[in-house]
């Protein structure tokens, strides 16, 4: 991998870890949902918008042993921490458990999912870090989760970025106010945990419009979020938007803004202009950034001015999936080097609470 | 605002009840004169942001929030809402609500005398 020498000792926010087959979970899950499991037949979680087939779904060499990608701690270490590679992996495992509509089992598949990665992935390397998986079927189960498990190397709460109703909804806040206690950021990644689709107006067709407009779901959930005063009752909180473009983001807060000023007596408790609470708050993954094709410096100034904040951005390599063609290097070639830090290691060490210093010792 | 030498009376006292508004033309400027109730005060008609008759609009109150779903309201009446747009004047100050720093319309300053309502321009 010549190409990640630019790349190299970054924090990559955006890492898959898989589930290699539903029984690895067993040994973390009451008895009553493994019997439950085994006797109606699951087979397992597998998201269905990654189809391991789907030329998209996984890079070349990542199909290493017998589950699927990304299941095998060791070969996600060799190709995304050793060598040349990232110096932390914050891994957002995207086993959908929150696609059951049961929330007793969610949760416990969601309790057993996490566990497994404590024990799975924590404690394979020091440099993984986890996404605490929740449900939001049940919000105050998944706050006793996020209690349960933030800290030792639980440094985020994963959504998808499809929920039964618009995240910002008071019913949600239990799952903020965990999050803003515990310290850690809730990130938003695509993918469908209720019975809405990613797309605002149905479900499409075809795996390409999904992909295609997987910004669309994130714009819904941020415009809720903001609108409905989640930062303004939890301050502390942050929100990551993983795998679903940047450049997308100073067109919204434009409208958002000036509707605010015309519509903000609906909303009194959003007290300044919804693009100074977003640049507080949120934070994307640059894979994908939805460029043009080719970028210089002065299109780099232009966009950076209107997101408002290079420290709004998180590198990621989205191992292993392989999506979005763009050259991870595209953005970061144009970047200064203080700018350049803060993408690959600032903003991430800020956010997540990574220690300062690459850490050496294995093993806390 | 003040430092101005011209007087101008631009109503009888009683023209103008508390909570209503007269729209005064004087040297092609067009200025709404308002009675709060506790005193007169007068805006340029003109909204800052695309020129609409602002002093035209709605007559609300002041809505703030300590948090999420509390809604404090309070100077009913104070708070002009522009016809065009929606955007929300402070008529003590002519200070728009939004950005009340930099987008504000001109005040002036008005006087009762002799149960003549007087603007000074």
């Amino acid at each position: 991998m010549g190409t990640m020498s630019a790349t190299a000792d970054a924090v990559d926010c955006d890492v898959h870890n898989a589930v290699p087959r539903l029984s690895a979970l067993f040994p973390f899950l009451p008895d009553s949902w493994v019997d439950y499991c085994r006797e109606t037949g699951v087979e397992g979680f597998d998201p269905a918008f990654y189809p391991p087939g789907a030329p998209l779904s996984a890079r070349p060499g990542s199909r290493a042993g017998e589950g699927p990608p990304g299941s095998d701690p060791d070969v996600v270490r060799a190709h995304v921490l050793d060598g040349a590679g990232a110096r932390y992996a914050i891994l957002n495992c995207l086993y959908a458990v929150q696609a059951l509509h049961n929330p007793d089992w969610a949760a416990s598949m969601a309790r057993a999912l996490n566990d497994w990665q404590a024990a799975t992935w924590l404690a394979a390397d020091t440099r993984f870090r986890a996404s605490i998986v929740v449900s939001t079927r049940d919000p105050h189960a998944a706050a006793q989760e996020i209690e349960r498990r933030a800290g030792r190397g639980f440094v985020q709460v994963l959504l998808p970025a499809s929920a039964p109703a618009p995240l910002g909804q008071r019913s949600y806040w239990p799952i903020y106010a965990a999050a803003e206690a515990a310290d850690v950021p809730v990130a938003l990644h695509p993918g469908v945990g209720g019975a809405n689709p990613l797309s605002p107006v149905g479900w499409p067709s075809h795996y390409i419009e999904d992909y295609a407009c997987a910004a669309l779901t994130l714009q819904s959930q941020i415009t809720s979020m903001v609108a409905e005063g989640v930062f303004a009752a939890h301050p502390g909180l942050q929100v990551v938007l993983l795998e679903s473009g940047v450049t997308w983001l100073p067109s919204l807060m434009w409208r958002f803004d000036k509707n605010w000023k015309a519509l903000r007596r609906e909303v009194p408790w959003v007290e300044r202009p919804p693009s100074h609470v977003i640049r507080e708050h949120v934070l994307l993954s640059t894979t994908p950034f939805d460029a043009p094709p080719a970028i210089d410096r002065a299109w780099v100034d232009r966009f950076l001015t209107q997101l408002g904040s290079v420290r709004m951005l998180l590198h990621a390599g989205d191992y292993p999936h392989w999506h979005h063609g763009d050259a991870p290097t595209a953005l970061l070639e144009q970047l200064s080097p203080a700018e350049r830090e803060l993408v690959l290691h600032g903003n991430a060490a800020r956010v997540y609470r990574l220690p300062e210093e690459i850490g050496c010792a294995r093993g806390h | 605002m003040t430092g101005s030498n011209r007087h101008v009376v631009v109503a009888a006292a009683d023209e103008i009840p508390p909570g209503g508004r007269k729209i005064v033309h004087i040297d092609g400027r067009s200025v709404g004169v308002f009675n709060l109730g506790d005193r007169y005060v007068a805006l340029r008609n003109t909204c800052p942001h695309e020129g609409a008759p602002l002093c035209e609009g709605a007559l609300s109150g002041a809505l703030t929030s300590p948090r999420p779903g509390e809604y404090h309201y309070e100077r009913r009446g104070e708070i002009l809402r522009c016809p065009w747009h929606q955007w929300e004047f402070d008529l003590r100050t002519g200070r728009s609500w939004v950005d009340p720093e930099r987008l504000r319309v001109r005040s002036y300053s008005v006087t009762c005398e002799n149960d003549h309502v007087v603007l000074h321009l």
